[in-house]
């Protein structure tokens, strides 16, 4: 059994110890959370996301009596900087995050520094609905075992967009990539590192040129700089070919989405399997968008709540519960909503509850279910920070 | 002396005191963060980047060069123009102004990128491009793009300053004299209006330079990527989610001001050399009368081409805030549609009340303190050493100490209120409302303060019957900048609120932060309005209330 296992089956362990306290505990959970106002902070650039979170919020209101209050960010970290000065300031109570929508980089800061409140994912009422077996990255946040410190509520994927219009058959591959944009200078590119989704592209090319990619689920050792060599030979020979030959970079998603949108590349990746379906829908992309998977799967990672430590944590807890329910987890699903993938176990829903997940129409550019392909897991962080680090140290300044 | 007195006469010393604490208290922070690094010292670290001497090239190239551009064009405008086209340019001013320096910046990319509007109203009938070219427009490496649009939206500010200064420096007498002695325009007014009009634009100039060499706003869009400016690249450090980057931002903070007071500093020995090179023609006579006439043709052509880049780029945005599916090369969106305007609806009412509040308080209780401070330093002949404190917040980047003044709230437990937020605006809104009204009440005409008094009235009287009413021009415009400025804030709203304090300014950014060049728009155009509100009521309302006193408004 490795260490992650080991993590794993003590938290499932932990989590059958709790069971018999949970229906009192639960109630008075209830009953404190009654007349609770919440500040949840969710990163708030995305208009459908947050109409989501103001439904989430009224039903909060209907069946709980928990005002939840959307604080719209521009950047999570914003908010974990605003925990962290509390924290600095000894603000043990009423802090000003109750909620925050959370993964990755800013969870394991949070965790480390002794942010959160937990565990308490795994006591939730809804928590036996997780998918936490066929979708491990539900408990496993960029390889950190997430303890019960923040609960999963959407899936995401990498996939790749292309416009079917203009370029009916994409490369499928990392090597056919490099071919294509060697034919097509100057049509693709990805967000400058340390972006998270430009350092995702990078991990996915990892996962392509490494000899032996279980490596990347450890932290990087001393063999890094042999192992990460592959990587470097790759961004040499492709670089020539990119957008601008590489000389400016797109921001971030956002901004690569943009260069998708206004032609100037032909293929674009998101991390959301239903994103390009939505804009189509909203009216920002051609419609002959389409979206694709590269052969071998593509990396996929889990979206938390987590609570901090000086929260409101009735409220908290009621409402990471009610974004698990399967009604709001359908709702989320929906392209025409959300376009977000569920995190539950479907055949453990009631035959009502799995109605509404197959009720719904996926759009025309999302794939289904099983043309997403396998789900690649998150490298451990370091390999994030280091490539970052690497890549700016590279590839930096233009030359 | 009544108590009143004696308070008055500290307040040149107690508001610099009131601004400097939060501001020492944020950069103690930032040192401390600095210098508490776990194994390498963030400095040691920061020499290591190899951006390190592109960045700090490029910060100090884009940020003199487009200062002195700005300037320069400032003075040709109102060296040359004549009055209609004038009035036309101060008519232009109010939007140009408000327009939020993001928006702005938005606005240009979008027309000089190789997919932007250009490009498409020449493609493909005259281009033959069906796809946009892979044309480096935008992020150029040498931040030529950026050194654009920070002229482009600094000239409109150093133009305002000159408008609120030029009634208080005689000109057109200077400059009939000057002509009568056979000088050029341009000669006339550079050796006689110009000495007299500097003094009042230098530190709007000094602001300009420290804030083109700090901004987050414009060079994010336009600027370079590889590297980015110092001033991104610690925004970038200070907010990386790992949390590890801070002291490395915080060492970059500290280069970054130590920069800044380099280029101030050699900004004010070019001074010296522009004075002595006016001493040598104004000794040798040079009339330079063959100047006037190429130098108006530019002045003219730069103008116009600034001014309709930036309207362009205005109604580009109103365009993009309606827009439906808008592919290339089409010049029009296919279809039109409301989405962003109804999503934006519901936070408008009481968003807009929101900045609005804390928009008039922040900008009523500077004007107070600014003029308390004047009129004391005026009234007990104090050295005028206090109020230059109140423009470290310009010079140092937002990114650097606000951190720091967070904590200060926090420790205070005074965060989240509509009114912890109002002071912090206030230490923004104070300096540029100081700015902009220190120079032209300091050179109020003292000999009406006397014949007044030999006619018997009190101190206070001179002060709110003579003075005020006579400065009530750059007393407006002082208003309408800490209104623009207020509302602009992003960074010290959403840290010293906590997110629970909603301004048009914070929802703004959190929704383009997703990228929806309509929603963008939408908010640009909401942005601009109030501050556009106010400007054009400053600009106005001196016509108005005066417009039987010929000589109380700028020609």
């Amino acid at each position: 059994m490795n260490r992650r296992d080991f993590g794993r089956w003590t938290l499932a362990g932990a989590a059958l110890a709790a069971r018999p306290v949970w229906a009192a505990d639960w109630a008075a959970t209830q009953a404190a959370a009654k007349g609770q106002t919440l500040y949840f902070h969710a990163w708030g650039g995305d208009p459908k996301i947050n109409d989501f979170i103001g439904f989430l919020g009224k039903t909060a209101l209907d069946r709980y009596g928990v005002t939840v209050n959307h604080v719209m960010l521009a950047a999570t970290s914003d908010a974990v900087a605003r925990v962290l000065a509390e924290q600095a300031a000894g603000q043990k109570t009423g802090g000003a995050v109750d909620l925050i929508w959370i993964n990755g980089e800013n969870f394991a800061a949070m965790k480390a520094k002794g942010l959160l409140y937990g565990p308490f994912a795994t006591d939730l009422p809804n928590w036996p609905l997780v998918d936490a077996k066929g979708k491990p990255a539900t408990t496993t946040d960029f390889t950190l075992p997430t303890m019960g410190y923040e609960s999963p509520w959407a899936m995401a994927q990498l996939v790749f967009e292309h416009d079917s219009a203009k370029l009916a058959t994409p490369p499928r591959s990392i090597a056919a990539l490099k071919d294509w944009a060697a034919a097509n200078p100057g049509r693709f590119t990805y967000p400058q590192p340390p972006d998270y989704l430009g350092v995702t592209f990078l991990k996915q090319a990892l996962y392509a040129l490494l000899p032996d990619t279980t490596i990347l689920q450890s932290p990087v050792d001393d063999g890094y700089d042999g192992s990460v060599a592959p990587l470097w030979t790759y961004l040499d020979a492709l670089h020539p070919h990119l957008w601008r030959k590489a000389r400016a970079f797109p921001a971030n998603e956002p901004a690569l989405g943009q260069l998708l949108a206004d032609g100037e590349t032909l293929i674009s990746f998101a991390f959301n399997p239903g994103r390009a379906s939505a804009e189509i829908a909203a009216g920002n992309l051609v419609a002959s968008v389409r979206t694709f998977v590269l052969d071998g799967g593509t990396i996929g990672n889990a979206s938390f709540v987590a609570i901090p430590f000086n929260a409101q944590t009735a409220g908290a807890q009621v409402v990471a519960n009610l974004i698990l329910d399967p009604e709001l987890q359908a709702r989320a699903q929906d392209p025409a909503v959300l376009g977000f993938q569920t995190v539950l176990n479907l055949a453990a829903l009631t035959a009502p509850d799995r109605a509404r997940f197959d009720a719904l129409h996926l759009g025309v550019a999302t794939l289904s279910p099983a043309d997403l392909g396998p789900t690649l897991l998150e490298p451990h962080a370091s390999w994030m920070t280091k490539v970052a680090e690497d890549w700016t140290q590279r590839y930096g300044v233009a030359p | 002396m009544t108590l009143a007195g004696h308070l008055l006469r500290a307040t040149p010393r107690l508001v610099p005191a009131f601004l400097l604490l939060p501001i020492l208290a944020g950069l103690t922070g930032t040192l401390t963060t600095a210098l508490q690094t776990p194994g390498v010292s963030a400095f040691s670290q920061l020499a290591h980047w190899p951006g390190l001497i592109p960045a700090m090239r490029l910060s100090v190239s884009t940020g003199a060069i487009s200062t002195a551009a700005a300037l320069l064009l400032t003075l040709l405008i109102t060296a040359t123009f004549s009055s209609p086209a004038f009035t036309l340019l101060r008519r232009l001013l109010a939007p140009l102004i408000a327009l939020p320096h993001a928006a702005a910046a938005i606005g240009l990319a979008f027309l000089i990128a190789p997919s932007g509007w250009i490009a498409r109203a020449l493609s493909p009938w005259a281009t033959s491009w069906t796809a946009p070219p892979d044309l480096l427009t935008l992020h150029d490496p040498h931040g030529i793009a950026l050194t654009l649009g920070l002229i482009a939206k600094e000239l409109p500010f150093l133009l305002l300053m000159t408008i609120a200064a030029l009634p208080q420096c005689d000109a057109p007498r200077r400059l009939h004299t000057a002509a009568a002695m056979g000088y050029g325009r341009i000669t006339a007014f550079w050796l006689t209006t110009l000495p007299a009009l500097y003094p009042h634009l230098r530190l709007p100039t000094l602001a300009v330079l420290a804030y083109a060499m700090t901004n987050v706003d414009i060079a994010t869009v336009l600027g370079p990527t590889l590297p980015p400016t110092l001033a991104v690249q610690i925004t970038l450090w200070m907010t990386d989610p790992s949390l590890t980057q801070r002291s490395l931002a915080s060492a970059a903070a500290l280069l970054q001001l130590a920069l800044t007071a380099a280029a101030i500093l050699g900004w004010l020995g070019l001074e010296r050399l522009a004075a002595r090179l006016r001493h040598a023609v104004t000794l040798r006579g040079l009339r330079l009368t063959r100047l006037d006439r190429p130098l108006h043709a530019f002045t003219a052509a730069s103008a116009i081409l600034l001014c309709a880049t930036l309207l362009t780029g205005l109604i580009s945005l109103a365009l993009w805030s309606v827009a439906g599916l808008w592919p290339f090369p089409d010049t029009l969106p296919q279809s039109l549609t409301l989405t962003a305007w109804s999503s934006a609806a519901p936070a408008l009412s009481a968003t807009t009340l929101t900045t609005l509040i804390i928009a008039t308080t922040a900008t009523a209780a500077a004007l107070i303190l600014t003029l308390a401070s004047l009129q004391a330093e005026h009234l007990f002949a104090l050295p005028p050493t206090a109020l230059p404190w109140l423009y470290l917040p310009l010079i140092l980047p937002q990114i650097c100490f606000l951190p720091g003044v967070a904590n200060l709230f926090l420790t205070a437990h005074a965060t989240g209120g509509l009114i912890s937020v109002t002071l912090s605006h206030l230490i923004f809104v104070l300096p540029y409302v100081a700015l902009t009204l220190t120079a032209p009440f300091r050179s109020w005409e003292p000999r009406l303060a006397t014949i007044a008094a030999s006619l018997g009235a009190s101190p206070a009287s001179i002060f709110w019957r003579l003075r005020l009413p006579m400065l009530l021009a750059p007393i407006l415009t002082a208003a309408a900048v800490g209104l623009a400025v207020s509302v602009g804030q992003y960074l010290p709203t959403l840290l010293i609120g906590g997110g629970r304090v909603t301004t048009l300014t914070t929802e703004a950014l959190a929704l383009s932060s997703g990228g929806s060049r309509r929603l963008t728009g939408a908010f640009a155009l909401l942005q601009t309005l109030l501050p556009a509100m106010g400007f054009a009521l400053a600009l106005s309302l001196p016509r108005l209330i005066f417009a039987n006193r010929k000589a109380m408004v700028a020609t």
